[in-house]
This record gives C-alpha cells, structure tokens and sequence, in this order.
C-alpha cells in the first residue's frame, strides 16, 4: 500500500524553509539551462521564420553564406529564364540579383560597432518578399543613395533610425525609412537600392547573390535540381528556407556550453537535494518506524522519500521556469554566418518549460534515490529507537 | 579563535556525509565559477603580452569585409614609430566541407615570422616557405588535429576568392596560443585573381617600436585615411581579436550572468547545510553555554565551521577549474586568448568568494544560536 502524496507535501510545507532553499538552489540551475534554451530557440524561430520555401537562394558553389558568394551579372542573364520561374505583375521573372556586405555600426549595447547586414536590392525583391511592409517613412527609391533599416536596427542602433545618415561605400546614406519583417531575420538589415549600393561598393559586376520565385514546391524542388546540375552555371541552389534553417548552426556552440553549464550546476545541486534529503530520513527515523509498524513496505517508504524527493525537485523545476518567464520576448542578438549580427527575441515557449521541469525531476530523482533507499532499509527497532 | 579549530573540524566531521556532500556541491560549482571567473580574466582584464603590445590591426572602417587599397603600406610603414607592416587577408574557403573549419590567412611569407615574433620554426622551414609560391605553413595545433605533416598537399576551395587553391606545407610552427591556423603567400593569391580586384588589402598587422606609443600611431593612422575613399580603423591586436568575441553575442554578460547564478546556488546550498547542522545542535549550544562558552566564542565557532567547508569546497573546485580551463582554452581552438594553467588573481577570487559565501550562509543560523538562551536552549526537543 502506498503512502499518501499528503504525507509527503505536509513535511516539505512543515520545514518550509530547507524546502524553499533547496528548491531554490535547483531552480537557479532550472534557469540556467532554460534561459540558455530560450535564447537558441528565440534564434531558431526568427531564422526559421525568414525563410519561404517556394523562393531560391542562389550562391556560389562552396558557398555557405551571401556575404562569401559572388555573382556575376552575366549568370544572372542565365539563370532569370530558368523554366520554373514564377512572373511578376509586370511579367518579368520574379528573380532579384542582389549584393551583400556587412558594415560597422555603434548599438546601444556595444558601443564599439557591432557587424550588420547591408543588402542592395532591385525593386522586385521587395516585391518577392511581400510579408515585409514599411512601418514608417516610405522605401528608398532607385538610383537614390538612401536606405531602410529593418525594425530591430533602428530600435537597436542609435545611428540607424529614421532620419539620420549612415556611412558605407563612398559616402553618408539617408535613412528614409523602417520596415516590418515580424520574426523575421530581414528585421536585422539594411536595404538600399542594388545599383547605388553595388556601384559605392564597386561590385557593379560581382554582387552577391539571387533570390528566385517558383509557382510551386514541385518546381522548386526541380529548379534546385536543375539549377545545381548546371555545369555552365556552377552555382548551389537551396531553398531559402533552408538556407536560413542552416544558419541556426551558429548558435550550437552557445547551446553546448548553456548544455554543459546546466549539467555541471546539476551535479551540485543534486548533491544539494541529496543532503536535504538525507536530513529528512534523519530526522523522521522514528515516524518510518512506526509507519513500517503500522504495516507499510518497504518498497512503499522507499517510493514516498523518492516522492518527496522529485516534488521537491519539481517544485525548484517550477520555480526556474517563473525565474525565467521575464526573459520571454526581451531582444537580443548574435552573429550568424553572414558575419553579422541577427537580433532575435528570447523564445520561452512551453515546450522548453517542459524540459526544464524533466531536468528538475531528473535532478530530484537522482538526488533523492540514496536518502529513499537509506530510509527503506531502517531497522524498525533501531528506528523507534531514534532520538 | 584558531583555539577552536580542532574543535570546528571535528564537527565538520560529525556528520560525514553531509560535510562530504556540501562539500562536492560546492567544489563543483566553484569548479565552474572558476572557469568563468578564468575566461573572464584572460578576455578582459589581462594584459596583452609584451608581443602582442607591440602590435597593431588596420582594418577598414566599414568592415572587416571590406578591403582597403595595397598602396596604404608604404605609407604606414613611413610613420613615426611604425617598425614594419604586413598585409594580411582573411581567405576563408573550405578544407573539405565546412566542418573541417580552421583560419587561412594570405600574409607576405617575408614578413611573417618577424612580425610573430613569438613563432617559432627550424629555419630551414621558414626559407622553403618563402622560396615556394604554393607554399603554406601551419600551426602545431592544426597539424595535429588533420596529422598533416610537412611536404604534405591541402586544397582548399575559395569562396571569397573563387577557385582551387593547392598549398604544400613548408612548415610547422609553434606559439604560444592556441594555432589552428594557416598562412600561405598573398603572391600567390595575388595572381589567381583578375586585374581589377588585385592590390588590396584585407587588414595591415604593424608592429610599433614602443607599446606606449600604440594609441598615437593609432590614431594618426586613422587621421591620415581620414578624408579618403576607404577610412580605416586602427586598433591593438588584443582588442582586435576581442572584437572576434563580441560578434558571437554579448560574451560578458553571459558570463557574470551565469556566475551570478552558480555564486547564488552554492550560497543556497551552504546557507542550508548550515541551518541544517545548527538546528540538530540547538541542546549541544545550551550545553556549552552553560561551560561557560560565550555567545562570541559560539558565533566564531559556528561561522569558523561553515567557513572552513567551503574554503575546502572551494579550494578543490579551483584546482578542478584550472584542469577544465585547458580544456576549454584548447576545445576554443584560438578564438578566446589563452588561459593560463594558474593564475594568481584567478585563484585568489575563487578562494576568496569560498570564504565570503561560507561567512555569508551561516550568518543567521550562527547569529540564532549565539544569541539563544541556554533554558530555551536546552529544553529544546530535535
């Protein structure tokens, strides 16, 4: 016969304070681990929110990011007429050639310049990317040395918002306006007009990259193929939502060390909860006593104390998701492969909660076997006899 | 109060387990702060060494992405202070596929080991590799990782530079930080590449005569390039690769934030290990008391206690912490600077945060049973 859970709760509430300081101690290492989670996932869900996956991403073969590709506008001929391509509302092919670089800029949390995305578009890539609008002012016009800044720049870099000019190439840029891309990854860019931007940069002819438009997955998938078995092309089609999917291997090596730093805090408090628990069989010797005399189990002790021990866990595994429930939506950045900054928001959704509460449990059932065991197997004489 | 010394460790030892538990818990944990409080010195508070003070990173104001003309490096290298100058272009490209991922630098091969100083390689070595137009050397720490040895072939494949580029390796040369790294001659570069995008510069390493003079030659760097067409940004080598760090994310307070937190688990932890013993010992308080034991010399004793558990806890987990931090240093493959095996300031904080947390855990216990009176003492019942 089980012991009841009561039992169990009453005794953590009677030495409230010992209950509260080891569920605190295993709460902060709760926190560690999910705030290190909330972070990767944040990235993930920008980057896997930036990418559609009936457009193409055009690179160089060998090339893992825009900012190391080049393209030349003679490929561009070759690859626009691409059968697959879906067509504009003026019927050209939806096809934008487009220039990436990556410049220097102050924010307000490094003022020493963090790396930022500048890209150079024609007007039909804006057209392609139709989920990202103006929030204020209006979009650069062609041939103008003007720029717009998504909207994490201009919240993020003081010198980048609304009205003020921006140094690249071969002069001041007038910042004209913001846009909306939501999640999006675009969010953290800089556009100008493909042009002027290539010409200050003196890339008129080597630009960076193409972003294509199929009418369906089907094409897509052909047009990869097509597109990546060109010999006369040489180029490396993916589609952009993968593209933006690989990014999110820049964000591994914090994810390790968040990982590693949460299983070594663990092991600390586990031992922690393992000498909480320990104290508790100590001190209840006599009532284990009395509940074997009153004809319970052992195998019924040792489940309570094991009990006791993950509520207490739990509970330490609640109290780290609240720790790190303020954290949701606060902005953040971190350098991805196109050697510059994305901004992203901390992302704790339930599922990550889920898994810090696991953790908790798997910390307190760790921590609380011993003690469980120790209690189980008490002499019932001995036990009564207990001061 | 070294009176009671013998008197706090047999306590500590009544109940093994526990003292041996907290102490494991926190020796763990402080094994960690001690990483962090590692990798936070040697990022931001050490000095560079004496090679690195004399040298000096130009890079283009905009980016590093962005290069600057060739033409600069005479005219640096006329400077005031300016010993040498050396062009240096990150190439990028790929051995293999991206996974096998470690730095190449074009440098110019003459200049190379002059400016390291603190590389060293046979001479023999150092000759082939600036006779060879397709010659490469490389690091200690790369040739072990790939066991490349020396007259052994890489290709790589470029990206920034379109094309195959095939290195023999010349040489192998050893430093005193982590050296996955590879350098082979921007000439050979320079002729895989169309006429117009040949004379330019990535970044221009200088070496000063006199460290102190680093922030002038900086800033009349800067000065001078002013006004033209590609305005550069001149800064120490240590800063420069600081620079590296922060693009990852915000590496400074990732760390104090997670230092914060292990600091504050380990004082939970102690803080209840505390409460715990003292409370089993409420009688034993009244007994003394009543010896004539004054609520000073019980106070001493109790924080003497919890002091000594954790400097203990505390000590082990720095000598884990200077084990670990190698590992990390090396795993880091050069991004980070070198952490040091054992570093005085490190191991003083480490030790000294033990102590304040054992004094600051047993603070209110220790104060409850002082200040408890002996009848209450002894009557009560735990």
């Amino acid at each position: 016969m089980a012991i009841p859970l009561a039992y169990n709760l009453r005794n953590l509430v009677v030495r409230k304070t010992t209950t509260l300081m080891t569920a605190l101690g295993i709460a902060l290492t709760v926190a560690v681990l999910l705030s290190i989670l909330a972070l990767v996932n944040g990235l993930r869900t920008t980057l896997s929110s930036s990418g559609d996956p009936l457009q193409i991403v055009v690179l160089r073969k060998g090339s893992e990011s825009e900012i190391v590709s080049n393209f030349l506008r003679a490929q561009y001929q070759d690859l626009k007429f691409k059968p697959g391509i879906a067509a504009g509302k003026d019927g050209q092919p939806l096809a934008s050639l487009e220039v990436v670089t990556v410049i220097n800029l102050a924010s307000i949390d490094n003022p020493e310049g963090v790396n930022l995305t500048v890209r150079g578009l024609p007007p039909v890539g804006i057209e392609m990317r139709p989920a990202i609008h103006i929030a204020s002012g209006r979009w650069f016009q062609p041939g103008r040395r003007e720029v717009v800044v998504g909207k994490s720049v201009a919240a993020r870099y003081p010198d980048a918002r609304l009205g003020k000019k921006i140094q690249f190439g071969r002069g001041m840029w007038d910042v004209v306006g913001v846009f909306d891309a939501g999640q999006g990854a675009q969010s953290s860019e800089i556009w100008g007009d493909l042009n002027q931007v290539s010409s200050d940069l003196q890339r008129l002819d080597v630009l960076s990259s193409a972003l294509v438009r199929t009418t369906d997955a089907v094409t897509a998938k052909a047009l990869i193929n097509d597109i990546n078995n060109d010999q006369r092309l040489n180029m490396n089609a993916l589609s952009e939502k993968d593209y933006y999917d690989a990014q999110t291997t820049s964000a591994a090596p914090i994810e390790y060390i968040g990982i590693f730093v949460s299983i070594v805090m663990a092991v600390g408090s586990s031992f922690a909860a393992m000498n909480t628990m320990y104290a508790a069989v100590a001190r209840r010797a006599r009532e284990i006593g009395t509940l074997r005399v009153l004809g319970f189990s052992q195998a019924s002790i040792l489940f309570s104390f094991f009990i006791e021990s993950v509520l207490l866990a739990g509970l330490g595994g609640v109290l780290g998701c609240l720790l790190v429930l303020p954290l949701n939506g606060i902005t953040t950045g971190m350098g991805t492969a196109n050697f510059s900054e994305t901004a992203f928001n901390f992302h704790v959704s339930p599922e990550i909660m889920a898994a810090g509460l696991g953790f908790a449990i798997v910390l307190g059932a760790v921590g609380g076997l011993f003690p469980a065991r120790n209690a189980a197997k008490k002499e019932i004489l001995v036990a009564l006899r207990e001061i | 109060m070294f009176r009671y010394l013998p008197l706090i460790l047999k306590n500590c030892w009544r109940n093994r387990r526990r003292t041996l538990l907290t102490i494991a818990s926190i020796g763990v944990s402080m094994c960690l702060l001690g990483v962090m409080i590692a990798m936070f010195h040697a990022m931001y508070l050490s000095d560079a060494t004496p090679d690195q003070a004399l040298r000096l990173v130009t890079r283009n104001r905009i980016s590093l992405t962005v290069v600057m003309p060739q033409s600069y490096q005479p005219h640096i290298g006329q400077m005031q202070g300016v010993r040498e100058v050396m062009i240096s272009q990150w190439f990028g490209g790929t051995y293999i596929d991206a996974k096998h991922f470690f730095a190449r630098f074009a440098v110019e091969p003459e200049k190379l080991f002059s400016m390291y100083g603190e590389l060293r390689i046979p001479d023999d070595q150092r000759k082939a590799f600036e006779h060879d137009r397709t010659a490469c050397v490389i690091g200690r720490d790369l040739a072990n990782k790939y066991n490349f040895h020396v007259g052994d072939r890489i290709t790589l494949v470029g990206d920034i530079f379109p094309g195959d580029f095939e290195f023999t390796i010349r040489g192998i040369f050893d430093g005193p930080r982590a050296s996955e790294v590879l350098y082979f001659s921007r000439d050979y570069l320079e002729q895989s590449m169309p006429e117009r995008r040949r004379g330019s510069a990535g970044m221009f390493v200088i070496k000063i005569d006199n460290p102190a003079s680093s922030t002038r030659i900086a800033e009349a760097i800067d000065n001078e390039y002013h006004n033209a067409t590609a305005q550069t940004k001149t800064e120490s080598e240590q800063a420069f690769a600081l620079s590296f760090v922060s693009m990852i994310g915000n590496v400074k307070m990732f760390l104090v934030a997670i230092s914060a937190a292990v600091m504050f688990t380990i004082l939970l932890v102690s803080a209840n290990t505390m409460a715990m013993s003292v409370r089993e010992r409420v009688r034993e308080v009244g007994v003394l008391k009543t010896l004539g034991f004054t609520p000073g010399a019980i106070l001493s004793m109790i924080l003497g206690e919890a002091v000594s558990i954790s400097l203990i806890g505390g000590t082990i987990g720095f000598l884990l912490s200077t084990i670990l931090a190698s590992g990390v240093s090396k795993a880091a493959g050069g991004l980070l600077p070198p952490i040091p095996p054992f570093q005085p300031a490190v191991a003083a904080a480490c030790i000294l945060t033990a102590a304040a947390i054992g004094l600051v855990s047993s603070l209110v216990p220790a104060m409850g049973a002082s200040r408890i009176p002996i009848v209450d003492a002894l009557r009560s019942t735990d």
